[in-house]
């Protein structure tokens, strides 16, 4: 069924599909959509399991805990000023080895105060061991939730299905809603399983073919790391196998690292999230006029896809990353990563990687944006600051193309 | 308005079992003792939700074990501030799953309780989920060393607060704000008088709903008394009138379970050293805060409410 929806009501729609037994969340802009979205559907009957607007995203995050630690499945929605107070959960949650799946509205962190986008909320929490994808599409949120599922529980880890702010989450487009009987046989009812984790921090019943003793000893925990980490190194397999299920049963689908026209591109652009879409129209047009230029897409960004970036990357003469965060007083941090990703190889220590930091505080990333920023790499030599602001001023920027 | 007496038969089993070679609790600590009564009470088909604190500190780094019918019982390590929600949650999830029968029982500490985690606490009180949610009041942060709480009294010192300076804010009266909040039930209790402690736990099993318990576990550590005089000051906490014995039922029902020999607060107040600085002034200001309060309670037990109970239809 194809209906015309906003990035939230996707969300929403996507949680719905999955069935949680317990959908959780506090309203904060731009996601309020999203639990109202939900305690729609749970008014009218659709949503089955328990429906709770809650009193904090603190609480938000302890009832998506304590419920997925008694073993069934559940979802839960945030933003910006939210995630941060959740902060201390989200590790909690991740450690614990809960498969609970978030919902992410991507907006600034105050001061200044800014209701719009930027991906500094989620990418901050970027060391807290939840996974984490980057859509760009309404659809690409939806089908996102539901494979969210899949990945999250077969490794008993967290998901954020981060979306941009306004950008996604308040402009409506047309999605295809999958019927709920094929999410059924993509995504079979949940259950819960213990896998060696090192620690048990599960409680589901006090049956006691279930029942697990959370009493760990302080020993227990760089063991308990370990396996964490190791899990999360399975992700990309897991990742590849739900996408390709998904592809098989739905007829699209979305991998970690997407490649768009990059056959014999020798300077490619990498980004995330919503501006991804403007970015491939840009890639058209310049491809047109002759540019050896191309698109990668980092969809999945924890765990790092490592070896795809590598893959993607190598042999380009030169990298632009533009990108909508900002870590203070370093760099951008898609940037960050990916320069370390190349530099830390023999192979890619060498090429030019030009990082644009753009649409802070949902300043629209435009087509002429976007080219000036290709523009820039292909015509000037390496710079020498790790940032150069897109947009601001013309003069931070230095170029004659706009 | 004497305590109703009830055969002191407790339950045989233990559910609370110290470990070969002595247990990790404070010498004269009352949590072991509340917990115990608690759970040959409440029985063993209970989860516990356990944030950090002094019992987490003496069940989670194996100390005490908690058994029941030879397996373990599960208690779930909770954020601070965050432990009446993961009950909730957890709840939610048995529910979910067709268990009815395990109960789901928050035991929280004073800071916990009163301080960072009243925002859940009220949260879930308010939504009147289905558990049983029990503070084990020792009066401060005991397990970091004695640091001040919002439930550590007027004119405790504290290693937050030193001499010259003392505690110098009241008590919060948790028990008000959680019958404000119109839950099934609420109750004080103290290790000194088990068998209405038993019978509290018994009768808050019986009830749906939020449930709350506020029980007095003198710390030994923190207040500073003899180790063998826990059940004593836990008797004059409640003789004194500082600490009575009532049970509020749909935040309007109240009674008052023991009527107290109304012993001064002197007796309470010498046998413990962090009121040691106390001058005779001072003391004589806790004794009248203490006698109003008592007629407050007084006056809201006297309160006859027809005691049906509203029960608002869940749709329309």
């Amino acid at each position: 069924m194809i209906k015309v929806i906003t990035g939230n009501e996707a969300a929403a729609y996507g949680a719905l599909l999955a069935r949680p037994d317990v959908a959780c969340a506090y309203p904060i802009t731009p996601q309020s959509r999203i639990p109202e979205q939900l305690a729609e559907f749970y008014a009218q009957g659709l949503l089955k399991g328990r429906f709770v607007n809650v009193e904090s995203e603190m609480a938000a995050i302890g009832y998506a805990t304590g419920a997925s630690a008694g073993g069934v499945r559940v979802f839960t929605a945030t933003s910006s000023q939210g995630l941060a107070w959740m902060h201390e959960g989200l590790h909690n949650a991740a450690g614990s080895r809960l498969p609970i799946v978030m919902a992410v509205v991507n907006r600034p962190l105050a001061a200044p105060w800014n209701l719009t986008t930027d991906q500094t909320d989620s990418l901050s929490q970027r060391d807290t061991g939840w996974l984490q994808y980057y859509c760009e599409s309404n659809q690409e949120v939806l089908d996102t939730v539901i494979q969210a599922y899949k990945i999250s529980e077969s490794l008993s880890l967290p998901s954020m299905v981060c979306l941009d702010g306004v950008y996604l989450s308040y402009v409506a487009e047309s999605v295809d809603i999958p019927e709920q009987e094929k999410v059924d046989e993509y995504l079979p009812a949940y259950k819960p399983m213990f896998r060696d984790t090192g620690i048990t921090y599960k409680v589901y019943t006090n049956r006691p073919e279930e029942a697990g003793y959370n009493v760990n000893r302080m020993e227990d925990f760089m063991r308990a790391k370990y396996i964490q980490h190791r899990d999360e190194a399975e992700c990309f397999d897991v990742f590849l196998r739900a996408n390709q299920e998904f592809q098989a049963l739905f007829g699209r689908g979305y991998p970690p690292v997407e490649t768009y026209r990059c056959d014999d591109a020798e300077v490619v652009v990498v980004m995330s999230g919503s501006a991804v879409g403007t970015c491939r129209h840009v890639i058209d047009r310049l491809q047109e006029q002759g540019h050896k230029v191309g698109l990668v897409k980092l969809k999945l960004f924890r765990p790092f896809p490592l070896e795809m970036i590598r893959s993607v990357l190598k042999g380009r003469k030169k990298i632009a990353v533009i990108e909508r965060d900002i870590s203070v007083g370093q760099c951008g941090i898609f940037y960050q990563e990916i320069k370390w990703a190349l530099n830390t190889n023999m192979e890619h220590k060498f090429i030019p990687i030009y990082g644009f930091i753009a649409g802070l505080g949902g300043i629209d990333i435009t087509p002429k944006l976007i080219e000036k920023a290709i523009l820039y790499t292909i015509m000037e030599p390496p710079p020498q600051q790790e940032i150069l602001w897109l947009g601001l001023e013309d003069e931070e920027i230095r170029n004659e193309y706009a | 308005m004497n305590m109703p007496r009830i055969p002191s038969v407790y339950p045989k089993e233990e559910y609370l079992v110290p470990p070969e070679g002595g247990h990790s609790a404070c010498p004269g600590c009352a949590i072991p003792l509340a917990l115990r009564y608690f759970l040959k009470a409440a029985g063993g088909e209970v989860i516990l939700v356990v944030p950090p604190g002094c019992t987490l500190a003496i069940i989670m780094f194996p100390s005490f074990s908690l058994m029941y019918q030879g397996r373990p019982i599960t208690a779930f390590p909770a954020l601070f501030g965050s432990t009446a929600v993961f009950a909730s949650g957890l709840k939610a999830a048995l529910e979910a799953r067709g268990d009815t029968e395990t109960e789901v029982v928050a035991w929280a500490g004073d800071g916990a309780t009163y301080d960072i985690g009243l925002q859940t606490l009220s949260g879930a009180a308010e939504r009147n989920d289905d558990i049983i949610y029990v503070c084990c009041d020792n009066e401060g942060y005991q397990n970091t060393g004695n640091q001040r709480s919002s439930a550590t009294p007027w004119g405790a010192i504290t290693s937050t607060n030193i001499l010259p300076t003392i505690k110098s804010e009241r008590k919060k009266d948790i028990m008000q704000i959680m019958s404000g909040h119109s839950i099934p039930y609420a109750a004080t209790a103290t290790i000194a008088y088990p068998d209405d402690l038993m019978r509290k736990v018994r009768k808050a099993k019986e009830i749906k709903g939020f449930r709350f318990l506020h029980i007095l576990t003198p710390c030994v550590t923190g207040w500073v008394f003899p180790s063998e005089l826990t059940v004593e000051v836990s008797r004059l906490a409640v003789e004194t009138k500082i600490f009575p014995l009532y049970e509020v039922e749909n935040g309007t029902v109240l009674t008052i379970n023991k009527e107290p020999e109304g012993l001064p607060v002197e007796e309470y107040l010498r046998i413990q050293r962090r009121f040691k600085h106390l001058t005779s002034q001072q003391r004589a200001d806790i004794q009248r805060e203490v006698d109003r309060k008592w007629k407050q309670l007084q006056w809201l037990a006297n309160y006859k409410d027809n005691g049906s109970e509203v029960n608002f239809r869940k749709s329309t």
